[in-house]
């Protein structure tokens, strides 16, 4: 498994459209691939699981993976976060 | 059998083509148990592959429609189809409980609708609409119900609904939707609005055409007379056809005075402008012969999306106004939100009053990043063309002088950065609010120019809210109080060496254009179709003969005089 942690950046938080994004990201990969935040834990492969969980700036999330892609996935997760502006 | 359908004449031309409803069926689920789990889990991915292809013809459409900005929020729908925590618990439902696909999908459903819902940020509530939107779809196919969206028409149709909301006239294909025809409204309500600016013909206020018009049935939309059949004998088509036929020549003899210019028989010119929504409305203003742009609303910018524009954003849509417009004039409007324009993403609270609230410039001056976001978009764009800058809303001159004070902030920090901006930037005001046109005089020595937003002047003259049908009765537009306003308004501008304009529905009205031409008024702003009917009428109108007549129909007592007055003695 392999982990990272990002800051939110963006003054909109984690909204829909970025949210789209992420989660289409993560559908591409077979590993199982989690975020975390606030204590609770969502699968990132869930549009609604995101955002549900309401991330706003300055938030720090951790965003795990599982799987035989774990690494390809983790980097590709953070490509997006940065396109996104999202966060770091 | 032929049936004829009275209401408001929105926007004119005549429409002939099959009825599409625009309501949502009502969904019923019974929850009853089933045996084949496999069976129901395969009609489950079956109504979840039809809706997710229909959802992608959508997007698709939205894009080529309004832009890939606005169709990215079906692109979160189709990700509510395939995500896997609401299909996973869905399946895992229908085999736990024996529940049939439809209850299991409205169970897991509510469920996340009822999450959304009870978030504490209005934008995460409005998913709840999103889930809710996205699962009706899938049920409406899981029960053989058509599930109606405006984006999913793909045949010439005319559009039957209660009312269109900003979101659904977003989605319509013109290439398609030939006429509407809604049970509420009236002429200045949204989907009017917007029926005029996309050229379509249209009737509101129906009343009845909801229940009595069938999905596919063949009817007419006459927009001139404000009157649809439904299921027309072959009489009334022949008809119809031909008045379809007399207002094309008419349209191809107004046509002609495109390239002309705006002269009365009597040889003096005023100037004949446009109301836009977006740059792509350009185009008709133009092929419609306008000789400007009176008034641009910019908030359509800030509509229909999840946050704020950037200043780059705006400023490429403000520079593609001023650069199509090859140095005509161009009067943009700042932000005009609140009243019956919302923005979820700011996070407003609800008003008793929103007409009479928190809007507009008003906003503008408390949220002033909002406002010099706007505003330094503008000044950059300024450069591009001839650009006019109006506040809405005006109450009072400290608010006018404030709201130039920013503007004029703004231009010089952008001068010190080194972007060039523009020094001939005429700064305005609307004139909506009655105060201001009461103490116009006043104003009119630190305005560059007013512009009479009529709609908004007549609803806060008379105290009548223009949405509510029972008092529509007085929104008259010629009450000789509403003539006094406006011209105490023509005459401080013109006392002041400055020019008046009107970019409401006004200006553009067959009886209304002999009274404001008598009263002097320099700019008549319009949506585009009304232009050429404008620039023929008032070149059969002397403007010297129509001004001996001010002083008298200025002191009629009624309405009707003011009606009866023009028809005898100003046509």
């Amino acid at each position: 498994m392999v982990e990272k942690i990002f800051k939110v950046t963006s003054s909109a938080g984690i909204h829909a459209r970025p949210a789209t994004s992420l989660v289409n990201k993560a559908s591409q990969f077979n590993s199982d691939l989690d975020i975390e935040y606030n204590g609770r834990k969502a699968n990132l492969k869930s549009i609604m699981g995101v955002m549900a969980m309401g991330i706003q700036q300055g938030a720090e999330v951790k965003i795990s993976a599982q799987g035989s892609d774990e690494n390809e996935a983790i980097q590709a997760i953070e490509e997006t976060m940065k396109s996104e502006g999202l966060g770091e | 059998m032929s049936e004829k359908i009275t209401g408001i004449a929105a926007s004119s031309g005549i429409a002939i083509a099959k009825v599409f409803v625009l309501a949502n069926p009502e969904i019923v689920i019974e929850r009853k148990t089933i045996s084949d789990k496999a069976g129901e889990v395969e009609r489950l991915e079956k109504a979840l592959a039809t809706s997710k292809s229909e959802l992608e013809v959508i997007r698709d459409n939205a894009k080529v429609e309004l832009g890939a900005d606005k169709a990215a929020i079906f692109d979160a729908h189709l990700l509510v189809l395939s995500d896997p925590e609401l299909v996973g618990a869905v399946k895992s439902k229908i085999e736990s409980d024996s529940l049939s696909a439809e209850a299991a999908l409205d169970d897991v459903s509510s469920m996340f609708i009822s999450m959304f819902e009870n978030m504490d940020n209005d934008y995460m509530k409005e998913r709840a609409a999103d889930i809710r939107d996205v699962s009706k779809r899938v049920i409406s196919h899981l029960l053989n119900l058509q599930f109606a969206s405006p984006a999913s028409i793909t045949e010439e149709t005319i559009v039957v609904a209660e009312d269109l909301t900003p979101s659904d006239t977003a989605q319509l294909n013109r290439k398609y939707v030939k006429g509407f025809a809604t049970d509420i409204g009236g002429r200045t309500s949204h989907s009017a609005i917007m029926s005029r600016s996309m050229e379509i013909p249209a009737v509101v206020g129906t009343k009845t055409i909801m229940e009595k018009a069938e999905q596919g049935v063949l009817a007419i939309v006459d927009g001139l007379s404000g009157e649809v059949i439904l299921d027309p004998t072959p009489e009334e088509l022949d008809e119809y056809k031909k008045k379809q036929a007399d207002f094309q020549a008419q349209q191809e003899e107004w046509k002609k005075l495109v390239n002309e210019s705006t002269k009365t028989a009597d040889g003096h010119h005023v100037e004949l402008a446009a109301n836009i929504g977006n740059p792509g409305d350009i185009e008709g203003v133009l092929n419609n012969g306008g000789e400007a742009v009176g008034l641009y609303r910019t908030e359509f910018l800030y509509m229909g999306r999840d946050k704020l524009p950037t200043e780059d954003e705006q400023f490429e849509a403000y520079k593609a106004v001023l650069e199509k417009m090859e140095g005509k004039p161009v009067v943009i409007r700042t932000l005009d939100i609140g009243g019956d324009k919302e923005l979820p993403y700011l996070d407003l609270p609800k008003e008793m009053n929103p007409f009479l609230g928190f809007r507009a410039i008003r906003l503008c001056l408390e949220q002033q990043d909002i406002f010099r976001t706007q505003l330094r978009a503008l000044l950059r764009a300024s450069s591009y063309g001839q650009l006019k800058v109006m506040f809405p809303m005006i109450a009072t001159l400290n608010e006018f002088r404030e709201a130039k004070g920013i503007l004029l902030e703004e231009k010089e920090k952008l001068v010190a950065e080194g972007t060039s901006v523009s020094d001939n930037i005429e700064i305005g005001m609307m004139v909506e609010i009655p105060s201001t046109a009461v103490l116009a005089d006043r104003f009119a020595k630190e305005v560059d120019f007013f512009s009479i937003g009529t709609n908004d002047l007549i609803q806060y003259t008379m105290a009548a809210d223009r949405m509510n049908e029972r008092v529509s009765y007085l929104y008259q537009p010629y009450n000789p109080s509403i003539l006094r306003l406006i011209n105490n308004v023509i005459t401080a501008a013109h006392n002041e060496g400055k020019w008046a304009g009107m970019c409401g529905e006004m200006a553009g009205d067959e009886t209304a254009i002999p009274l404001l031409l008598a009263l002097g008024l320099d700019e008549f702003s319009m949506s585009a179709t009304s232009i050429l009917p404008a620039r023929s009428q008032l070149a059969k109108l002397s403007k010297e003969e129509l001004t001996k007549h001010k002083e008298t129909f200025l002191n009629l007592d009624t309405v009707d005089e003011v009606i009866d007055y023009v028809k005898t003695h100003l046509s």
